[in-house]
């Protein structure tokens, strides 16, 4: 019991500012829009019916799902290398590139964001390279646009996946792989044979976590889009304080919430899985 | 087994990924240009001074670094108990409690904004002291009781129990010899609480008004409107103090650790 009283205070805190806010996000969604953009209360499913039955709806979701789910798995194979080499590091090296590799953690969304703006930007690094060498006369979009979100999303994701990947090749042991090379196969037969199956389920939980970041990422689609990319995040945010449609934004954050937890359990099932099997 | 030259190669285009945007607002900060432009016409520390003279962004500064006081030491004293229940105490429901603890991270810091808009602005508390503590403790309390237990955690058990057999109460136990082993633990704690309520944006950007903005939401409405090495600037002095933490943060405690697992 004395444990609960100790968690007592915590535990009050979290209800007013998380149980509350999530109760009060869901009872709104069911109010309804008047024509004159005012919200009354109502208990009522139009605000879901609406956003169901607009096509703008479904491209929002699958353009979200298709960002996410690309950016979550580039972020995922560009962590693996910088993982395993943190594996592979003697252990005087292994703290530090673990700090790298997980650093932009720490380091504000949009600190970062202007670092890419700087590289991807009409005068940035990259056409700048491109230019300066004659290889293109005009810049190339690289900002604005869906790839510079797409850019933007994998580095912030990639932090994350280093750090499951991390966790997850921790647990294989190394002897399999002198084994194999022992039996006489190369690096990269070790590799394809060996490491990668046994990497798998990590990797599965790495893409999984970084997917479920990726769907409700918002600075970086705001920025890197520069207005011309919509996501369900940024549509929400749209809603909520530029169109003050509170059902709308409401009900379109509980979709969202919806797909996420669905894609939690599935995480949750995928990795105790993994952890079973290692 | 020594690592290959491919791994060596895809690893090392990996750590570019991750640390271009650093060296690129690094180099960007000190330019003399007007906009991020690539090479820098040349250098200067102009746009560092336009930034301390810039009144919205230093007043924001200073609305920052006193609501991520308040949240730090709101969410120590708050989780710090809890943390300890979960590190130290066996109780029917533990496991319970501690998933409890963590879910606010679970959700997107977009939903918990939104909600928290919802119920407060009906109140007037949006855009208020109390309102944006409170959306700010939702993320730190979670961060913090994850901390506090890594650092309790590491502290031998055996002390507590040779201070009860030489007579101590549990709680005397606690005070007297748990929680100054866990110092560092707590210290460092505090820097990483402070650190996520500083640079804290999504949940913010539902809290704040005209009169009450943080630093984190000037800076995203200014790269929203316009790309001056001015950003940079900014940039560059957030990564220097986030890099200054962190360091303190290995020291004491280790950082790996103290992030958990």
């Amino acid at each position: 019991m004395t444990g609960w009283l100790l968690a007592a205070p915590a535990l009050a805190v979290l209800a007013v500012a998380f149980l509350w806010p999530m109760a009060g996000l869901f009872r709104i969604s069911l109010n309804r829009t008047t024509e004159t953009g005012a919200m009354e209360a109502a208990l009522t499913t139009e605000s879901y019916a609406k956003l169901l039955g607009d096509s703008f709806t479904a491209e929002l979701a699958w353009n979200t799902l298709l960002l996410a789910g690309s950016s979550a798995a580039v972020a995922t194979v560009l962590a693996l290398p910088v993982a395993l080499m943190v594996r592979a590091a003697s252990p005087r090296w292994r703290g530090l590139l673990a700090l790298l590799g997980i650093a932009p953690l720490l380091v504000s969304a949009t600190a970062r964001l202007v670092g890419w703006m700087a590289i991807l930007g009409d005068q940035g690094l990259i056409n700048a390279m491109l230019m300066g060498s004659g290889l293109r006369d005009t810049p190339l979009p690289l900002i604005n646009n869906w790839t510079g979100v797409r850019i933007g999303l994998v580095e912030s994701l990639m932090p994350y996946a280093v750090l499951v990947l991390i966790a997850g090749l921790g647990r294989l042991d190394p002897r399999l792989e002198e084994a194999a090379a022992t039996l006489g196969a190369g690096r990269a037969r070790t590799f394809l044979r060996v490491t990668l199956p046994l990497a798998a389920p990590a990797l599965l939980a790495a893409w999984l976590l970084t997917l479920v970041l990726g769907l409700s990422s918002f600075i970086t689609p705001r920025l890197m889009g520069g207005g011309r990319v919509f996501v369900m995040a940024t549509e929400i945010y749209d809603l909520a304080l530029e169109y003050v449609d509170w059902p709308g934004a409401a009900a379109l954050a509980m979709l969202l919430l919806g797909a996420l937890v669905l894609l939690m359990l599935l995480r949750a099932v995928t990795t105790r899985g993994a952890g079973r099997r290692a | 087994m020594r690592p290959s030259w491919w791994l060596r190669l895809f690893a090392a285009l990996g750590f570019v990924v991750l640390l271009a945007p650093g060296a690129l607002v690094a180099l960007i900060s000190i330019s003399a240009g007007d906009f991020l432009t690539f090479p820098p016409p040349g250098f200067s520390l102009r746009w560092y001074r336009a930034l301390l003279s810039n009144g919205t962004l230093m007043s924001a500064l200073g609305t920052s670094a006193l609501l991520a006081a308040i949240v730090s030491v709101l969410a120590l004293l708050l989780g710090g108990p809890a943390a300890y229940a979960i590190a130290r105490l066996e109780f029917p429901g533990r496991g319970m409690l501690e998933a409890m603890l963590s879910a606010p991270l679970l959700l997107p810091t977009l939903v918990l904004g939104l909600g928290l808009l919802l119920v407060l602005q009906p109140l007037g508390l949006a855009a208020t002291w109390p309102g944006l503590v409170l959306g700010h403790c939702l993320v730190a309390i979670p961060f913090a009781v994850r901390i506090m237990t890594t650092a309790f955690a590491t502290v031998p058990k055996e002390l507590e129990a040779a201070a009860w057999t030489l007579g101590a109460t549990p709680l005397q136990a606690a005070l007297r010899i748990t929680l100054p082993n866990a110092a560092p633990g707590a210290v460092a704690a505090a820097v990483l609480t402070f650190l996520v309520s500083f640079d804290e944006t999504v949940i913010s950007l539902f809290l704040v008004g005209p009169r009450l903005t943080t630093l984190p939401v000037e800076m995203f409405r200014y790269a929203e409107r316009t790309t001056d090495p001015l950003i940079a600037a900014l940039a560059m002095s957030l990564i220097v103090f986030a890099v200054l933490m962190v360091a303190l943060v290995e020291r004491l405690l280790g950082l790996t650790r103290a992030m958990g697992k």
